[in-house]
C-alpha cells in the first residue's frame, strides 16, 4: 500500500525541543511564591507510629508541616481500591513510606529539617519474602496476605501425566528491576478557592492522578486539573506513583496557600517509589516422546509490596503470559500476588510478562534437555499456528508463522554453524572464555487484558483550526517513546497532510478527553486507532460540507477549514472506542479474547562468559519480531534497542539488594545498570503483517522486548557453561556458586 | 543536593605556603579539597560531615609530571586525564594508565586526581594497587618541612594513614626501574566502565631465565586497606611459574587477603576471584 508518511522515521514531534534545551521539563518550571516540599519517610518496616518529634536546631514555625490529619478528603492514593495511604496516620507497612510533609521556600534548610524529624515508631514484625507472605509467618494484608490470585484452566492437566513419556519441573526466580527513567519523579501543585487543586508534572496517566486527587480532596472533577509537563522517561514507573506525589505536593499546596514542588532526587526516587515485582514460577511440564506438550502445570507468585497497587492488573498478564506462544491441549495456571513489607512493587515495561516468559522459556531449554531434542526443535514442535488456541481460551485468527520468525532469527545470527562452533570450542576444559547461544520465543499482548479496553471507552478529540492545522487531543502521553510523532504520522496520512501540519495538544484533564493510560503497549494500536478515525470523520465532515474535492493539496485542505470554520464556527470530531463485537473474555473463568491481537517475536542472544570472574559479556543480540505495519521505523527500533537494553540489565546486571524490605543500593554506582560499552550491537529485524484494527495495520510494540531478552541470556549461559540458571539477575557471584557447583 | 549549602565552607589559598600555614594555624579545622571527585558525592547525599574545605585545585606546586633521570614525578594534583595522556608512563608504568583509564567517567578522569585518591583511602580505588606495585614514594609536606614515605606503608588500616594534622601530600615518585618486567592489571567492576572494583589486581615481575627474579603484587578490594601481598611474593620468588609454584602462591593469597561481603560483591567471589587473577599473572610471566 502506497502511504504519504506512514512507515517512515519522519522526525521526532518535539525532538528539537529536547535536543536543544527548550523543552520544559517540571523542575525546570517556577511559580511565583513556589516553596519546596519534601517527604519525611518511615525508618521501619512495619509498625505502629508512637510519636512524631520535631528536633533540631530549626525554625519549625516557619514551616509548612502536613500529616494525615490534614487530609481534606479521604486518606488514600485510590487506584484499583483505596488500600494504600496517602500518609501513614497510625500504621507503617513498609520502609519509606511517607509520614509527614514538609514545605519551605529554602530547599536546602528542607533537607536539614527533613533530617530533624523523628518519627518513632514501635515495631512489629515484617514479611520479606514470597515463602514467608505464603506461609503467612504474619498477616500483614486482608485475611491471607493474597491480593488477586487467578486460576486458568485448559483441557485437563491431570490426566496427561499417566501417558507422559517425560515431566520435568523447575522453579525460576526474577528479581526486583528499576524503571531508571532519566528524570526523577517530580510535581508542582497549585490549590484555591476558585479553581481547585491543579497539578503539572512527570507522569504517564494524567486521568489516573486526577481520580485520586478527587478523592482525596473529597472535590468534584471540574476541580481538580492534571498538566503533563515534558516527561523524561516512564517505563511503567510513572503509571500510578504519580498519583502519590501529586497528593503530597497538593497536600502542601492546600496548607500553605502556596504553589509547591517536589522534586525526587534519584536516591529518594530508587528507595522510595515502585520497581518490577520479583517472582517465583513453579513448571511441571509432561511430553510426549516425540517432544509434544502434552501437560504444563504453571504456579505463578509475584511480591506485590504493601499495598495493592497494580498487582492484581500484573499478575493478570504475567498469568496470560505464562504459556507462552504454544499449543497445548492441557494447561493449568495458577497465580497470586502475595503482600511483603516492601515498597509496593508497581508497573514496569512487560507488567508481568517479563516475570513468567523468562521461566517459561528457560524451562522449556530443560525440557528440550529432557526430551533429548535441541531446544528449537522443541518449540517448532509445539508453535502455535492460526485457528489453535492460547492456554486462556482464544482461538487466535492472526496470522501467524512462528516458525518464519525462528528461522529469519537463526540465519541472522548465524544460529547453528555457532551453536556448533561454540561447542568444539568450549570443550577445551583450560579454555578462560567460554561461549553460547540462545534464544526465547514469545508473545506479547497489546492494550488492556480482556474487558479492558471495553470499560477504560477511552476517547479522542481532533479539532482543525482556521489555518488548517489539525489538533490531537488526548490523555495519551509523550515520555519519550515517540506518541506525539505517531500520532502525526496516523492522522496525516488518514488526511494526506504532512506531519507539520498536525499539533498535539499538552495533555491537560482540563482540555483533553481521557484517552486512557499510557501503558500496555496500547497507545499506537488501540489510541492511534481512535486518532485514525476521528481523523477520518473530520475529513468526512469536510468533504460533505462542500468545501474539499477530491485530490486536494495542503492549501486546499487549509482554505477548506477555514471556509468551514466561517460557516460553522468550529470543525471538530470526537470518538469514543468500540469494542470488536467478536472479541469476547469471561471474567469469572478468566478465559476468552485476552487481547485484540499479539505481538510475536525470536530474540536470539550471544554471549561469553570469562571463566576466571564468572562475568558475562553479551557479544551479539538478534531481534526479530512481528508487530503489524510499523508506523516510524527509527522509533520502533529505538523502542526494540531500548527495551533489550533494559532487558540485558534485568539479566546480568541490575540487583537490587534488599535489608528488611529496604533498598540499600539505591545509587546509581551500585545499584548497577548496564553502559553503552555493556551492550553488544542489536540487531533489529521487523516482518510486518497488517492488523486490520490497527491503524495503518499497527500492533503493539512497547513493552515486547522485555519479555524474550532475559531467558535467551539465560539460554546462552546454560549453552555456554552448562551451568542450569534459574534466576536472575545472573551476577558474576551467582554465576561463580554455580559454576563451582557444576565443576565440583 | 541533601547537604545544607549554608553550613559549609571553602577558602581557596593562593600558593602552597599559605596553604600549609592554614593547615598549621588551624589544626584540623580544614580538610583539603582537590578534584572533588569523591567527596562531591558525599555532599550531594547530604552525608558530608566535615564543614570547612581548603580548595587545593589551583596549586601548582601540586601539578606537573616530571621526568628525571631515575625518576618521574608526578604532582599530588595530576588527573587520571593527564596520567593517560603522558608517554613516559605509558612506556614504563602502563599499569598506571591502565588505572587511570578504568576509574570512574571521562568527567572523574578530568577531574580526580592521584593525591586525593590515595588521601581518601578507599581500599577499593583503582591506582593504589597499581603505586605498591611500582614501589612508589610519596613527599608529605607540612608548615614544618618535607617527608618522603614509601607509599606501600602508608595506610595503615581502613581509612587510615601516615598523614597528620597540617600535612598535604605533594608529589608522587616512581623509580624508574620497570622496563622489561612483566606487568599486570585488571580491574573487575560491576560492569564495563564507570564502575567501582569489586577486586583490583595489579602485579608485575621480573624474569630472569624463565625464573621469577623479583616481583611485586597488590590487590584492592580484599582487605581493609589495598594489600601488598607480601606472601604470596615470597612463594614466587625465585621460581617458574607452574602449577605447583600457582597452589602455593593461591595458597598464600587466600592466607593474606580478608575480603567481606558488601553491596556489590561477595567475600567468596572475592577470594576466588583474587587466586583466578593470580593465575592469569603466572600464566602471562610464562608465556
Amino acid at each position: 500500500m502506497e502511504t504519504r508518511v506512514i512507515g517512515k522515521s519522519v522526525p521526532r514531534k518535539e525532538g528539537r525541543e529536547k535536543v536543544t534545551g527548550r523543552a520544559r521539563y517540571v523542575d525546570d518550571l517556577s511559580f511565583p511564591g513556589m516553596l519546596h516540599g519534601v517527604t519525611v519517610r518511615s525508618p521501619a518496616a512495619r509498625g505502629r507510629i508512637r510519636a512524631v518529634h520535631f528536633e533540631g536546631d530549626i525554625p519549625w514555625h516557619e514551616f509548612t508541616v502536613v500529616t494525615a490529619k490534614d487530609i481534606p478528603g479521604k486518606n488514600c492514593i485510590a487506584l484499583l481500591i483505596e488500600d494504600q495511604p496517602c500518609l501513614a496516620a497510625e500504621f507503617v507497612s513498609h520502609p519509606e513510606e511517607a509520614v509527614v510533609l514538609l514545605a519551605h521556600h529554602d530547599k536546602y534548610l528542607l533537607e536539614e529539617a527533613r533530617r530533624s524529624v523523628r518519627i518513632e515508631i514501635e515495631p512489629l514484625p515484617g514479611l520479606f519474602s514470597i515463602e514467608d507472605s505464603l506461609a503467612q509467618k504474619e498477616i500483614i494484608w486482608g485475611q491471607d496476605n493474597i491480593f488477586k490470585s487467578f486460576y486458568v484452566e485448559k483441557g485437563d492437566v491431570d490426566s496427561a501425566w499417566a501417558r507422559a513419556e517425560f515431566v520435568v519441573e523447575g522453579t525460576y526466580e526474577t528479581g526486583a528491576q528499576e524503571q531508571l527513567y532519566i528524570e526523577p519523579q517530580g510535581m508542582i501543585a497549585q490549590v484555591n478557592g476558585a479553581e481547585g487543586v491543579t497539578v503539572w508534572g512527570s507522569l504517564q496517566c494524567p486521568h489516573y492522578v486526577h481520580k485520586a486527587l478527587m478523592i482525596l480532596f473529597g472535590l468534584p472533577r471540574e476541580r481538580i486539573r492534571v498538566v503533563q509537563a515534558e516527561t523524561g522517561g516512564g517505563f511503567g514507573g510513572k503509571e500510578e506513583y504519580p498519583s502519590m506525589i501529586a497528593a503530597h505536593a497538593a497536600l502542601l499546596a492546600r496548607k500553605s496557600g502556596r504553589p509547591v514542588k517536589i522534586i525526587y532526587d534519584r536516591a529518594e526516587d530508587m528507595v522510595a517509589t515502585t520497581k518490577r515485582h520479583p517472582s517465583r514460577t513453579r513448571h511441571v511440564t509432561a511430553v510426549s516422546r516425540d517432544g509434544k506438550l502434552l501437560a504444563m502445570d504453571i504456579d505463578f507468585t509475584v511480591d506485590g509490596g504493601a499495598y495493592e497497587t497494580l498487582s492484581p492488573v500484573v499478575l493478570s498478564r504475567g498469568t496470560i503470559h505464562a504459556a507462552g506462544p504454544y499449543a497445548c491441549a492441557n494447561v493449568r495456571i495458577r497465580s497470586r500476588a502475595v503482600a511483603t513489607n516492601a515498597p509496593p512493587h508497581g508497573a514496569f515495561r512487560g507488567f508481568g510478562a517479563p516475570q513468567s516468559v523468562f521461566a517459561l522459556e528457560r524451562h522449556l531449554d530443560r525440557v528440550a534437555e529432557a526430551v533429548g531434542i535441541a531446544p528449537e526443535e522443541l518449540r517448532r514442535r509445539n508453535f502455535i499456528r492460526e485457528g489453535q488456541t492460547l492456554a486462556v481460551g482464544q482461538v487466535v485468527k492472526e496470522k501467524v508463522d512462528m516458525n518464519a520468525l525462528l528461522g529469519r532469527a537463526f540465519e541472522l545470527s548465524g544460529y547453528h554453524a555457532k551453536r556448533k562452533q561454540f561447542a568444539a570450542e568450549n570443550s577445551d576444559a583450560r579454555g578462560a572464555i567460554k561461549k553460547g547461544i540462545g534464544f526465547a520465543s514469545f508473545l506479547h499482548g497489546a492494550g488492556f487484558t480482556g474487558s479492558g479496553e471495553e470499560y477504560l471507552a477511552s476517547e479522542v478529540a481532533m479539532e482543525a483550526m482556521a489555518d488548517g492545522s489539525v489538533h490531537i487531543l488526548a490523555g495519551s502521553t509523550e515520555m519519550g517513546q515517540g506518541t506525539n510523532t505517531i500520532f502525526a504520522q496516523i492522522a496525516a496520512e488518514a488526511l494526506r497532510l504532512d506531519c507539520e501540519q498536525i499539533r498535539i495538544v499538552q495533555p491537560d484533564t482540563a482540555h483533553v478527553p481521557n484517552s486512557g493510560p499510557t501503558v500496555a503497549s496500547r497507545t499506537a494500536m488501540i489510541v492511534g486507532k481512535l486518532v485514525e478515525t476521528a481523523a477520518t470523520k473530520l475529513l468526512k465532515t469536510l468533504r460533505d460540507s462542500g468545501f474539499l474535492r477530491e485530490g486536494y493539496s495542503a492549501e486546499d485542505f487549509s482554505r477548506a477549514c477555514g471556509e468551514y470554520i466561517t460557516a460553522h464556527r468550529e470543525l471538530k470530531s470526537f470518538v469514543k472506542y468500540e469494542h470488536p463485537r467478536d472479541l469476547h473474555w469471561d471474567d469469572q473463568k478468566y478465559s476468552g479474547d485476552a487481547y485484540g491481537a499479539y505481538a510475536w517475536a525470536v530474540y536470539v542472544a550471544e554471549v561469553s562468559v570469562d571463566m576466571r570472574t564468572a562475568e558475562v559479556r553479551v557479544n551479539d543480540f538478534v531481534a526479530v519480531q512481528e508487530v503489524g505495519r510499523v508506523i516510524n521505523p527509527v522509533l520502533a527500533a529505538g523502542q526494540i534497542e531500548g527495551g533489550v537494553a533494559q532487558g540485558i540489565g534485568f539479566a546480568l546486571y541490575e540487583n537490587v539488594v534488599w535489608q528488611e524490605g529496604r533498598m540499600v543500593n539505591a545509587q546509581m554506582t551500585n545499584y548497577v545498570m548496564p553502559t553503552s560499552v555493556d551492550l553488544p550491537a542489536i540487531r533489529v529485524c521487523f516482518e510486518e503483517i497488517p492488523y486490520g484494527r490497527g491503524p495503518a495495520g499497527a500492533k503493539g510494540i512497547g513493552e515486547l522486548p522485555l519479555d524474550g531478552t532475559a531467558p535467551a541470556i539465560a539460554n546462552a549461559i546454560a549453552h555456554a557453561t552448562g551451568v542450569d540458571v534459574r534466576a536472575i539477575p545472573v551476577t558474576a557471584e551467582t554465576l561463580l556458586e554455580m559454576l563451582e557447583a557444576v565443576h565440583a | 543536593m541533601r547537604a545544607y549549602l549554608p553550613a559549609y565552607e571553602m577558602e581557596t589559598p593562593q600558593d602552597l605556603a599559605a596553604a600549609l600555614e592554614r593547615l598549621a594555624a588551624e589544626s584540623g579545622v580544614w580538610k583539603p579539597f582537590a578534584g572533588g571527585t569523591d567527596l562531591m558525592v558525599l555532599l550531594e547525599a547530604g552525608k558530608l560531615p566535615h564543614k570547612k574545605f581548603l580548595n587545593i585545585w589551583n596549586l601548582e606546586e601540586l601539578r606537573g609530571i616530571e621526568v628525571r633521570t631515575e625518576h618521574v614525578t608526578l604532582g599530588a594534583l595530576t588527573t587520571y586525564a593527564e596520567v593517560q595522556r603522558n608517554e613516559t608512563l605509558a612506556r614504563e608504568f602502563p599499569l598506571l594508565c591502565r588505572a587511570a583509564a578504568a576509574t570512574g567517567s571521562v568527567a572523574t578522569q578530568n577531574r580526580g586526581t592521584l593525591g586525593g585518591n590515595i588521601a581518601n583511602a578507599s581500599p577499593a580505588a583503582d591506582s593504589p594497587p597499581v603505586l605498591v606495585v611500582y614501589d612508589a614514594e610519596i613527599e608529605i609536606v607540612s608548615a614544618g618541612g618535607a617527608r618522603w614515605v614509601h607509599y606501600a606503608s602508608f595506610h595503615t588500616e581502613y581509612k587510615k594513614m601516615n598523614l597528620h594534622a597540617g600535612e598535604l601530600i605533594r608529589r608522587i615518585r616512581l623509580t624508574r626501574k620497570h622496563a622489561g618486567w612483566k606487568q599486570y592489571f585488571r580491574k573487575v567492576g560491576t560492569r564495563r566502565a564507570q564502575a567501582i572494583s569489586k577486586i583490583c589486581f595489579a602485579a608485575a615481575a621480573r624474569m630472569e631465565a624463565g625464573r621469577i627474579a623479583d616481583v611485586r603484587i597488590a590487590v584492592g578490594s580484599v582487605a581493609p586497606i589495598v594489600l601488598h601481598a607480601v606472601r604470596v611474593e615470597e612463594s614466587l620468588r625465585g621460581q617458574r611459574p607452574g602449577d605447583a609454584v600457582l597452589q602455593a602462591a593461591q595458597d598464600a593469597l587466600s592466607a593474606e587477603i580478608t575480603p567481606v561481603d558488601d553491596m556489590r560483591s561477595t567475600a567468596r567471589y572475592r577470594r576466588q576471584v583474587a587466586r583466578n587473577l593470580l593465575g592469569e599473572f603466572l600464566e602471562v610471566l610464562a608465556g
